[in-house]
C-alpha cells in the first residue's frame, strides 16, 4: 500500500505539525503497524505499546522527516524497532539463545514431504490452524521472522525489506529463504497430522 | 545447458522461483526437473501454499476500535477518533 499512500500525504503538513492531516496517516498505516507487532510480539498488549510507541515517535521526529525513505518504509522500521527491544527487554537472554534455524544447512531444513496443499481452505486456514501458525512463526529467530513479516506478510519488496532493515539485500534473500524453509517444514508436520488423521478415518 | 539440475541446486533459486522473478532459462530446468522429481514438486507447492497462508490469514487483522480510541488518546488527536466512521 505504501507507494501509493504516500503521494496522499502532504510531507509539508505532516513536518509542521498538522494534526488532522498526522490523524490521517496514523490510520492510514495503523492497521500494518498494529499486524507486524502482533506478529513479532504474539501478544496484544504488547503488540499495542509497540503500535503507541511508534507513532509517538514518528510523530516527535516527523519536523525532522527528509523524506530519503517512503512514510511507510520509516514506519515500519521504527516498529520493528520498538519490537525488538520489547523483545530483549522481556527475554533478556536474547542475543545467547541460538535458534535452531541460525545455523542450519538450508538443505537439512528439507524433510517433510507430505503433500498437504490437497487440504480443504477451510482446514488450512481453521482457528485452530491460525492459532499454529502464529505460534510457528514464535519459532524462527527475530532476524528470521522479521525478514518474513516484512516480505511475506506485509508483502514488502527484497528492497523495501532491505531499506526498513537497514541490511543488504544479499542478506534479506539469506534470511527470507531460511525462514520459509523453517516454516514450510513446520507446516508440513502439522498438516501432515491432520491428513493421516484423515485417512484413518 | 545442464538439464539434470539437482535437487540441491534448485534449492538456492527456491524462493526466485515462488516469487516468479527467476530468469526464464533457470524457469524452464526447474520446471522440468518439478515434472519428474515429486519430492522437489511437493515442496515447491508447499512452499507457496505456506507463503499464501501466512499473507492470507493475516491480511484481515483489523485495530480493535478500543486499540484505535486508546492510540488517538495516546497521540493527543482524541478530537479526530470520530473521523474514521464516517467512512465506514
Ligand atoms: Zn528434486
Amino acid at each position: 500500500m505504501s507507494k501509493e499512500n504516500q503521494e496522499e500525504f502532504s510531507l509539508e503538513l505532516l513536518r509542521s505539525g498538522d494534526r488532522a492531516e498526522i490523524a490521517r496517516l496514523v490510520d492510514a498505516h495503523s492497521a500494518n503497524i498494529y499486524r507486524v507487532a502482533l506478529k513479532m510480539l504474539a501478544n496484544t498488549q504488547d503488540a499495542e505499546d509497540v503500535l503507541q510507541n511508534t507513532f509517538f515517535k514518528a510523530i516527535q521526529a516527523l519536523p525532522t522527516f527528509e523524506g530519503r525513505s517512503s512514510l511507510s518504509t520509516w514506519l515500519y522500521r521504527i516498529a520493528v524497532n520498538e519490537s525488538l527491544m520489547l523483545i530483549r527487554q522481556r527475554k533478556p537472554e536474547f542475543d545467547l539463545v541460538m535458534k535452531p534455524d541460525d545455523d542450519e544447512e538450508n538443505e537439512h531444513l528439507l524433510t517433510e514431504f507430505t503433500d498437504w496443499c490437497c487440504l480443504p481452505e477451510s482446514e488450512l486456514m481453521s482457528s485452530e490452524a491460525q492459532g499454529y501458525l502464529d505460534e510457528a512463526i514464535q519459532e524462527l529467530s527475530e532476524k528470521l521472522r522479521v525478514v518474513f513479516i516484512l516480505r511475506d506478510i506485509e508483502k514488502l519488496s527484497i528492497r523495501e525489506t532491505s531499506e526498513t532493515l537497514e541490511i543488504s539485500e544479499a542478506a534479506v534473500k539469506v534470511r527470507l529463504l531460511r525462514a520459509r524453509l523453517v516454516l514450510r517444514e513446520m507446516l508440513s508436520k502439522y498438516y501432515g497430522e491432520q491428513l493421516d488423521a484423515e485417512k484413518r478415518g | 545447458m545442464n538439464k539434470d539440475l539437482d535437487c540441491g541446486a534448485f534449492l538456492d533459486s527456491l524462493s526466485e522461483y515462488v516469487d516468479g522473478v527467476i530468469d526464464s532459462a533457470l524457469c524452464a530446468e526447474i520446471e522440468d526437473h518439478i515434472a519428474d522429481c515429486d519430492d522437489c514438486r511437493v515442496v515447491v507447492d508447499t512452499l507457496k501454499k505456506t507463503i499464501y497462508l501466512y499473507h492470507k490469514t493475516s491480511e484481515k487483522t483489523v485495530i480493535p476500535v478500543d486499540v484505535r480510541e486508546r492510540l488517538f488518546h495516546r497521540l493527543d488527536l482524541d478530537d479526530f477518533v470520530q473521523e474514521k466512521s464516517l467512512l465506514s
